[in-house]
């Protein structure tokens, strides 16, 4: 590196620049970054709502960790909070009522500390439907999905950690629902729990080891992800939606400096007023209603918070018998008996499966499609039927078990048996995702088809004419040649049905592939062309607009 | 349409058609011409902003000082009401505070911050030479090591390596810190503190309870006498707390081998729910049902306890209770088999 420049600096920020840049090769990356494009719609904020809820973690739980005393030991309330004077409880809930009470601002910080974890977990997973819905996910970006992916995992086991932290009865009932499903894994299951809760349940150790857990070794991991995310995220640059303009080779939008920066930035102060709004007003977990852990009492109509629905709701559906037939399976060894305790481990391995459905999805579709272009332009989910309806099939299926965690309140709130929600929703987990598949197919194939009427002959207008035999026709106006490209600029893949290999076989995969081909692309509605477009305008030349015949909407 | 990144025939010409007859597609107009905004046009609406701006700014200086307010002026809590009071002065101090400065700067970036888009070209991610390079360099590296020409060295690392991570697994073994074996880790789950003549006391008081206390139709949460005193209270009371009802004799159907175990109508059932361990809290005292809160799991008390709806997979082990000499009531025994939901060793 040489410091004998030609470049002379003239204004102050330029001396400061120079200065930086000598020493750090600052201004590659200004380069890079100070001009660089970034598309704008407002479905891509869910990703940045998740980014700044999680700064507000970060913030907030520092905070919280100044006056946290993660302890077991056993103690004595001393406290401001008169209800609970004199009752023992753990070093844990006495800190975290002495922060609810005793420190100014320490209550706000556990309720922005707390509604930032629940947001934080929604915008993850709204984030991951936008992504899903458009195919954002699609080649170069799979890994970045995989990325993705984790982050709701690792924000899941964030929240359930920081959850059980209290120590009071709320949380202490939900970790020893935890104990319950280890105990369940078979062969190992019984030593985990041991060796988790250092000894039997409930122990000393385990509020310590989930403190470790809930404040270095997964934030650590969530920023180590969030890192790679967002690399992955300058590398690939933004997608965008297609529309005139925008192609593949190309970004469109506003540049870091200063539009971009501006609006991104005013949006982690909005984020975080919102939060702030929400926690001033609304009050979340008051843990000294609940009461220090104990083994025996627990409270009526208790809920997880509302990222682990899903997984209670998956234990409350699971019958443990049917009739006569019991779900403990009692298995013969030659050594004795075991038991495998399937009424726990089947709702366990749905939610696997559900989750591992998630990661793999891109080469799925991958596998399907054959499909191995680059694509940097999104799909609007009308144009994917296939993958709209697969997608919904999912939502339903989450929803189900989600509702299923509320079932004795829908039960009390509705007036009805809570054997009948039960039942129903039992019956909705196996019927609800295929009914959720078949509609919003149908739905997308649908508004399909209405974007054909529109390109084809044009959008309604409002106005009902007479002509001057007596008919009432509403007049359609043409719509404008960037609307028009907006609803013509997609792809519809076609059926490919099961190819033969160099060796002239077919293999079963091969087969299997086809017909899900075929099965998800049979219906598929294809993008008016210029000619059709040009026929049709020649065709309104001679006749009504209206009246069209509904055939030539058919591909 | 993203040709460039088309595969080669070999190996993937059977993509899906990226749309062939792509002359026949509806022709991409381009940008759209950039509208003007008020702002754009009329140096008073611009001006007009920047006044909206700095007030926004100023809400938010506002809001800060109400965070202070709150601080001060209300200072330590001492009623409920007070706390409220200040939570909601900071929570809405600092959502001013934050909401100003945001909106602000949004506001200010929409109205005078120019809003022409611009389009930039994306790079590939990768080059076919780039990556034929690195394929080299990992080869020469690979080469130069000698790793595949040598399998003694490469295998006897591959050994070592799979070996040397294993202290570190071994190393966790003491994170149950009771220093049990492995057979008293499973065997510790089958006792509780239970045992013959311990007698069945109020949860949490720990009086005794007298079998003439206990009326038909009524229930008490029960935990073992000297519960309170041993060394880990909850550990031992996560394990023994019982449930303990009176029915109409009649009303229970008794197998052969449990016909002493209850005392005149009076039965106690473990109180830990056998599917994953919440407790089961709430009696429905006219239908005789257990119900646990967490999971829904029923199970009726004239059948011993069987599960007849819910998630639980095996029926609440009873304890054998009878009276003492006093007139108090008192296990015969510990349970039968273990409490709590079911693990790989408990058959």
């Amino acid at each position: 590196m040489t410091t004998d420049t030609v470049y002379q600096p003239k204004t102050k920020t330029g001396r400061i620049a120079d200065f930086v840049d000598q020493r750090t090769g600052a201004s590659g990356m200004v380069k890079e970054f100070g001009r660089k494009i970034f598309p704008d719609h407002w479905s891509f904020m869910f990703g940045e709502v998740a980014l700044y809820t999680f700064v507000i973690l970060l913030i907030s739980g520092t905070f919280l960790t100044l006056f946290f005393d993660p302890s077991m030991a056993h103690t004595t309330y001393d406290g401001s909070y008169n209800p609970l004077k004199g009752i023992g409880m753990s070093v844990a809930y006495h800190t975290s009522l002495d922060i609810s009470f005793d420190v100014r601002g320490g209550l706000f910080m556990r309720q922005v500390h707390h509604w930032s974890a629940l947001l934080f977990v929604a915008s993850v997973s709204v984030h991951m439907l936008r992504v899903f819905f458009t195919g954002a996910f699609r080649k170069p970006r799979e890994l970045n999905w995989v990325v993705g992916s984790t982050l709701l995992v690792l924000a899941m086991a964030a929240g359930f950690t920081g959850y059980s932290l209290p120590d009071d009865l709320l949380s202490g009932n939900g970790l020893r629902i935890i104990d319950g499903i280890i105990k369940a894994i078979p062969v190992v299951g019984t030593y985990i729990s041991a060796f988790l809760f250092g000894g039997e349940f409930p122990g000393t150790a385990i509020i310590g080891r989930l403190y470790m857990l809930h404040i270095m070794l997964v934030p650590a991991l969530i920023l180590l992800m969030v890192a790679v995310h967002l690399f992955m995220v300058v590398v690939h640059k933004h997608t965008q939606w297609s529309g005139p303009g925008r192609t593949e080779e190309n970004v469109v939008g506003f540049p870091v400096g200063p539009v971009y920066a501006a609006k991104a930035g005013g949006f982690f102060f909005i984020v975080f007023g919102v939060v702030a709004a929400i926690s001033a007003f609304f009050t979340i977990n008051p843990i000294w209603n609940y009461g220090p852990y104990d083994p025996s009492p627990v409270s009526a109509g208790t809920q997880p918070d509302w990222y682990i629905g899903w997984a209670d709701g998956a234990l409350r559906l699971m019958p443990g018998q049917l009739w006569d037939f019991s779900f403990d399976w009692i298995i013969p060894f030659p050594w004795g008996d075991n038991l495998l305790a399937m009424g726990v481990l089947v709702p366990a391995v749905v939610l696997v499966a559900l989750l591992g459905g998630m990661f793999v999805w891109p080469w799925v579709e991958r596998w399907i499609t054959k499909d191995d272009r680059e694509h940097h332009l999104l799909d609007r989910p009308r144009n994917a039927p296939f993958r709209t309806a697969v997608g919904v099939a999912g939502v339903v299926f989450y929803c189900v078990l989600w509702a299923a965690a509320s079932s004795d309140l829908i039960a009390t709130h509705f007036h009805v048996a809570l054997n009948d929600v039960t039942y129903w929703l039992r019956a909705l987990f196996f019927l609800g995702p295929i009914l959720g598949f078949i509609i919003a197919r149908r739905i997308a194939l649908a508004l399909q088809r209405k974007d054909r009427d529109i390109v084809l002959h044009g959008r309604e207008a409002g106005i009902i004419e007479m002509s001057p035999e007596g008919a009432f026709t509403e007049r359609h106006e043409q719509v404008d040649e960037y609307k028009l490209y907006k609803l013509t600029a997609f792809e519809s893949p076609e059926v490919l049905p099961a190819q033969a290999d160099r060796a002239g076989h077919v293999t079963r995969s091969e087969k299997l592939r086809g017909s899900v081909s075929k099965f998800f692309f049979e219906d598929r509605v294809a993008p008016v062309t210029k000619s059709e477009l040009e026929e049709a305008r020649s065709h309104h030349g001679h006749h009504a607009v209206e009246g069209h015949d509904d055939k030539e909407l058919e591909q | 349409m993203g040709d460039h990144s088309h595969g080669s025939p070999q190996e993937s010409g059977t993509v899906a058609k990226a749309q062939d007859d792509s002359l026949d597609k509806i022709q991409d107009p381009g940008l759209p011409p950039h509208r003007a905004r008020l702002t754009d046009t009329d140096p008073r609406a611009a001006k007009r902003a920047e006044r909206q701006v700095a007030i926004l700014f100023a809400i938010s200086m506002i809001g800060t000082v109400l965070f202070f307010v709150g601080y001060f002026a209300v200072g330590h809590p001492e009623s409920i009401a007070e706390i409220r009071l200040q939570n909601m002065l900071l929570g809405s101090g600092t959502a001013f505070a934050m909401l100003g400065i945001g909106v602000g700067i949004v506001h200010w970036a929409r109205t005078l911050m120019p809003d022409h888009e611009i389009a930039e070209s994306r790079h590939e991610v990768r080059t076919e030479e780039g990556r034929q390079e690195a394929e080299e360099i990992v080869n020469t590296i690979v080469d130069e090591s000698g790793i595949s020409r040598r399998p003694l060295i490469r295998n006897s690392l591959i050994g070592a390596l799979a070996l040397a991570p294993l202290p570190g697994i071994v190393i966790l073994r003491d994170l149950d810190l009771t220093k049990a074996s492995a057979s008293e880790i499973v065997d510790r789950l089958r006792h509780t503190m239970w045992d013959k003549g311990v007698r069945l006391t109020r949860d949490p008081s720990g009086t005794p309870i007298k079998a003439s206390d206990v009326q038909i139709g009524s229930a008490f949460h029960v935990i073992p006498d000297g519960l309170n005193e041993t060394e880990d209270p909850l550990n031992e009371k996560a394990k023994a707390v019982v449930l303990l009802m009176r029915l109409n004799p009649e009303d229970l159907n008794v197998s052969p081998e449990r016909e002493d175990w209850h005392h005149d109508g009076i039965v106690a059932y473990s109180k830990i729910c056998t599917h994953v361990g919440c407790p089961v809290a709430l009696y429905e005292q006219h239908t005789h049902h257990l119900l646990c809160p967490c999971h829904q799991s029923t199970f009726d008390l004239t059948q011993e306890c069987e599960v007849i709806f819910g998630p639980a997979a095996h029926a609440l082990p009873q304890l054998p209770i009878t009276v003492d000499a006093d007139g108090f009531l008192v296990a015969q025994s510990d349970f039968h088999e273990p409490v709590g939901p079911g693990y790989w060793e408990r058959p």
